[in-house]
């Protein structure tokens, strides 16, 4: 982190990007604002609106990347460093298609400056298999088929996995609460959930504790 | 083909040709549960032999990982918005502010000069829409006349979409505005605001859009379309009990989760366009219609497709916007629709029917009568009466379906278009019927009901779920009342005779299959790696399949669950006559002749002595080229008759008579689609089908505004589509219908798959626990109390 350009945003742009509300990343991002404020309002100078470079922690690399402060992780990830499996449906926080995790906690990329990704673990559906080695949850969709056009599929992915993580045995309900802003048009819903169920109690029958969860597991 | 408009009269069934040499075959016919029969049928004389039934097959039948699973779970799949091009610029389309009137002016100069901008283009023509007879009507003009908020006008291109974002606000566009209409009741009466000043007629596209021409239209008023058969006066006279009803649903939006969009780069050798298309060659089509190329120069790629649901064929006014944007600026340009354009470009049209039916006592039908009002915005083909017409047998019929013109988004196919309405009403009607009749709605549909298919799936019902438990109407004590309901589909086997592949084997024993037809996530690659695979003897997962590129042989666009039907038989013969003839081209270097060779779990084999089995790549290594190849085209049909399917589905459900709510919970469902390929897939897409149908009767729905004539809700959190929460246990049972039409027998599930049914299961499941029927969706928990009585409602419709 030395060597990551300090960053600031100006609170008008701030307020710009984050117009539309959408329960938990909108706090996700507030908090990460608010992390920097006390510094920025001493005497780290204003940057933006205009692109500067910033330096995003993905999938266990380092990448340099010139954004302008508005741009959203999701525009980020997809546009310009080619992460397109993090999909874009609504852009305003109410699909849960762009689901990454930042600090391993899952967030809405659409919903979060990429400015305010700087110094964060950010892992996204690319990260969380190994060449051709899938996570167990990827596995376990493309088992129970629970995927049709495959818009959604990357971001229920995201979620369940993310649900396995901090809850190893959780139930239909639990399952169902996890992915309850996923939105899928094609109904799969009910091989989402099989899926995940499948995953947790593999994991429970074979005493396994942790997932490999990406790199930084 | 229409399949809005679809009619066993109307049905596209290839015809034969005479001239052919043929031979005859016996194939497998019917359905298990009923005992298989033999059908003899004449064939051409290169067709594959006969497959048996499915428990008789290696691949075919069995359930099948999806082809492209693990692209999909790790998000490699790249769909068009994904593509990514050399110098590619974003574009983003510019629309209409007002819902009717001419545009005086188009400032273009501000978003030019935006620092990044690369191109603007003003639209000079609209796509997809209603077109006036006499297009002179319109007065002169330089644009086209603005007919509903959200209609394209411009597209601006620039390096990057923040840029054409900002550059599209930048268009100024002056307006004279017209007084508008938006409702379709009001858009009826004789003194509302002409959406067109004459008579207009929408052509009907690759996907079944648009709707009848040569009707008449009085107003706003577009039709009737009308059917007939028999004498409805005789059969209402005829009749010992009547019924009559009325019903009414709403608009529900594709709300596909990629949007329409195209990448276009336009070269002068060659225009390469990726589409989020359900159809290849119709895309391909339409841009030679419109730019005026030759089909050659044109290549249309869709690798991945993240949803359609009937609204994505030909170039669009996003295509043609993305092409002209392209070749202004000399690079690739990406357009994609934003999600509030992706909800007004296309929709299901509302209804507003009455039916009446006459029966006799013991529940023979003797009339039915179905008038409808629809509107499609500013399209057509708003007709709902595919239901009446077609599920039971009744000799007397009379339809006439309207179109009810507004200043609103156009409608468009919709999975089984006009299908989920009438079934709404028809379904509802029929129980009504048994209602008077005091008989139960299974054993009344036992008598008017000549498909063996749902005979089957009834008795399933019976069999598997808490039917014969079901309580008498409205008979629960308390506030939460519980009930059961079923309620028919039916749809049509249709065939597109453009669905052609080519299947390569080379000398290391790859094998390779290659059509232009796309995989919308229905799992086409999955069912033709199964069929190539069953050929020869490997395993799926190994055949390479190579789809969705007009560089291949032509596939066919899908909609009306066409595509399973369409290119799975071309896809067997090509991989038996690639293999016919690498059996000729190895069998001198085996010692043997080629009709002594066959493919044996796995193996090949000497037909005369089992002992001699080579693994396929021994037997390739023997080929004397590098590569051999056999194209195929789709056969006709092995016969004229003309096929319906269908299912019955059962839904369980409590109604919250306080609140309103309704919680669905349980669906059972008994399907047909022919021979089933791939189950997995198969119930994947039911599973879908019933969801869809659920959120269709519970919480869709667009709403606009009279004041702006604006949709309200033109996002995904106030158009409510049903999420994780809402998923009832799902229960479905696939059933096996050997028809002896193709060297397939396949059929596609898309359309019979719950959605059309699911609406009047819940309507009759909800009459059952509440004893009030509900004629309007969606079954809001406002529409619920009114529907109850508890609360008064504005009628809107």
């Amino acid at each position: 982190m030395a060597d990551a350009p300090k960053i600031e945003v100006s609170r008008r742009g701030f307020l710009k990007g984050a117009g539309v509300t959408a329960a938990s990343t909108v706090i996700e991002s507030a908090k990460a604002f608010g992390r920097e404020a006390n510094s920025a309002l001493q005497s780290v100078p204003t940057v933006g609106p205009g692109p500067l470079p910033i330096k995003l922690h993905i999938n266990g690399e380092e990448h340099i990347v010139t954004v302008e402060p508005r741009y959203t992780l999701a525009e980020t990830l997809r546009d310009n460093l080619g992460l397109t499996g993090t999909k874009v449906v609504c852009d305003r926080g109410s699909c849960s298609a762009c689901t990454v995790w930042i600090d391993k906690v899952p967030a809405l990329a659409c919903m979060t400056l990429s400015v305010d990704a700087v110094g964060r673990e950010i892992t996204t559906i690319e990260g969380l298999s190994h060449g051709d080695t899938m996570h167990p949850v990827q596995a376990a969709f493309v088992k129970h088929d629970a995927m049709q056009c495959g818009f959604c599929t990357p971001g229920m992915v995201m979620s369940c996995a993310a649900l396995l993580e901090r809850n190893p045995n959780p139930s239909l309900a639990d399952v169902k609460h996890a992915v309850s802003g996923n939105l899928c048009r094609c109904g799969t819903y009910p091989k989402v959930f099989a899926a995940t169920l499948d995953v947790a109690q593999h994991r429970v029958a074979s005493g396994l504790v942790t997932l490999s969860a990406g790199r930084e597991a | 083909m229409a399949p809005e408009t679809a009619t066993l009269e109307g049905q596209q069934v290839a015809a034969t040709p005479a001239k052919q040499p043929t031979r005859t075959d016996n194939f497998v016919f019917g359905i298990p549960q009923d005992g298989l029969q033999t059908k003899q049928r004449e064939v051409p004389l290169d067709e594959p032999p006969p497959l048996p039934p499915n428990s008789e097959l290696t691949y075919i039948g069995k359930p099948t990982q999806r082809y492209d699973g693990p692209a999909k779970a790790t998000g490699k799949g790249k769909y068009t918005a994904d593509v990514q091009l050399p110098g590619m610029l974003y574009a983003r389309m510019v629309d209409a502010t007002i819902p009717h009137g001419h545009i005086m002016s188009i400032d273009t100069s501000a978003a030019e000069k935006l620092p990044g901008v690369r191109a603007v283009y003003v639209i000079e023509h609209v796509y997809g829409v209603a077109e006036l007879r006499n297009p002179k009507l319109d007065g002169p003009s330089r644009y086209p006349t603005i007919r509903y908020a959200g209609q394209p006008i411009a597209g601006v291109a620039a390096t990057t979409q923040q840029i054409a974002d900002d550059a599209a606000k930048l268009v100024k566009v002056r307006y004279d505005a017209k007084p508008f209409v938006v409702d379709r009741t009001e858009a009826r009466a004789t003194d509302a605001p002409a959406v067109f000043p004459g008579p207009a007629d929408e052509a009907g596209s690759a996907g079944g859009g648009g709707g009848p021409a040569d009707v008449p239209q009085k107003g706003n008023v577009h039709g009737p379309e009308r059917r007939k058969r028999g004498d409805t006066a005789k059969g209402f006279a005829e009749a010992d009990v009547l019924v009559e009803s009325e019903y009414f649903t709403q608009v529900q939006t594709h709300s596909a989760l990629e949007t329409h969009g195209f990448v276009v780069d336009w070269k002068p050798d060659e225009v390469t366009v990726y589409a989020s298309t359900q159809g290849t060659s119709s895309v391909r089509s339409e841009f030679a219609d419109v730019f005026k190329l030759p089909k050659s120069k044109i290549r249309v790629i869709t690798e991945y497709m993240g949803g359609g649901f009937g609204a994505k064929f030909g170039a669009g006014n996003e295509g043609v916007v993305a092409a002209n944007l392209s070749r202004k600026a000399n690079a690739p340009v990406k357009l994609m629709l934003d999600r509030r354009q992706e909800h007004i470009v296309s929709n299901r049209p509302d209804s507003h029917q009455m039916l009446k039916i006459g029966a006799k006592s013991d529940g023979t039908l003797t009339a039915i009568q179905l008038t409808s009002y629809g509107t499609a915005g500013v399209g057509t083909g708003a007709g709902t009466a595919g239901p009446a017409t077609n599920m039971y047998k009744c000799p007397n019929l009379l339809t006439d379906e309207y179109d009810v013109f507004t200043n609103a988004g156009p409608g468009a196919a919709f999975r089984a278009p006009g299908h989920p309405q009438g079934c709404f009403a028809f379904e509802q009607t029929i129980d009504e019927l048994a209602v008077k009749l005091n008989m139960d709605p299974l054993a009344l549909r036992e008598k008017i009901d000549e498909s063996p298919a749902r005979k089957v799936e009834r008795q399933l019902i019976l069999e598997r779920t808490n039917w014969r438990n079901r309580k008498s109407a409205g008979s629960d004590p308390g506030p939460i009342k519980h009930g059961m309901g079923i309620a028919q589909s039916v749809w049509y086997r249709f065939v597109n005779m453009d669905s052609s592949c080519e299947v390569r084997v080379l000398r290391d024993g790859s094998v390779e299959l290659m059509s232009a037809v796309q995989d919308l996530g229905g799992g086409t690659k999955t069912i033709l790696a199964q069929i190539v695979g069953e050929e020869f003897g490997m395993a799926p997962a190994n055949v390479v399949i190579r789809i969705g590129d007009t560089r291949y042989p032509i596939g066919p666009d899908s909609g009306g669950s066409v595509t399973a039907g369409s290119i799975t038989p071309a896809v067997r013969d090509a991989a038996y006559q690639a293999k016919g003839k690498l059996f000729a081209a190895v069998a001198p270097a085996l010692g043997t002749t080629a009709d002594n060779l066959a493919t044996q779990n796995g193996r090949v084999v000497f037909k005369n002595d089992p002992s001699k089995s080579y693994s396929l790549r021994q037997v390739t290594a023997k080929l004397p080229t590098d590569e051999i190849s056999a194209r195929a085209t789709r056969v006709a049909e092995y016969s004229k008759d003309r096929l319906t399917y269908g299912g019955v589905d059962f839904v369980e459900l409590a109604v919250d008579t306080e609140t309103g709510r309704i919680h669905v919970e349980k669906v059972f469902g008994a399907h047909d689609c022919g021979r089933p390929i791939n189950p997995t897939g198969v119930i994947s897409q039911i599973n879908g089908g019933m969801l869809q149908g659920i959120s269709y009767a519970l919480f869709e729905q667009r709403i606009m505004d009279d004041k702006s004539g604006y949709m309200l809700n033109a996002n995904l959190e106030n158009y409510k589509i049903l999420g994780a929460r809402e998923v009832p246990e799902i229960e479905v049972a696939l059933i096996e219908n050997y028809i002896a039409m193709s060297s397939t027998d396949a059929a596609g599930i898309g359309e019979s798959a719950g959605i059309i049914t699911l609406a009047a299961a819940i309507g009759n499941a909800f009459y059952n626990a509440t004893g009030v029927r509900m004629r309007r969706i969606p079954m809001t928990p406002a529409n619920v109390l009114a529907g109850l009585g508890k609360v008064q409602r504005e009628v809107m419709a």
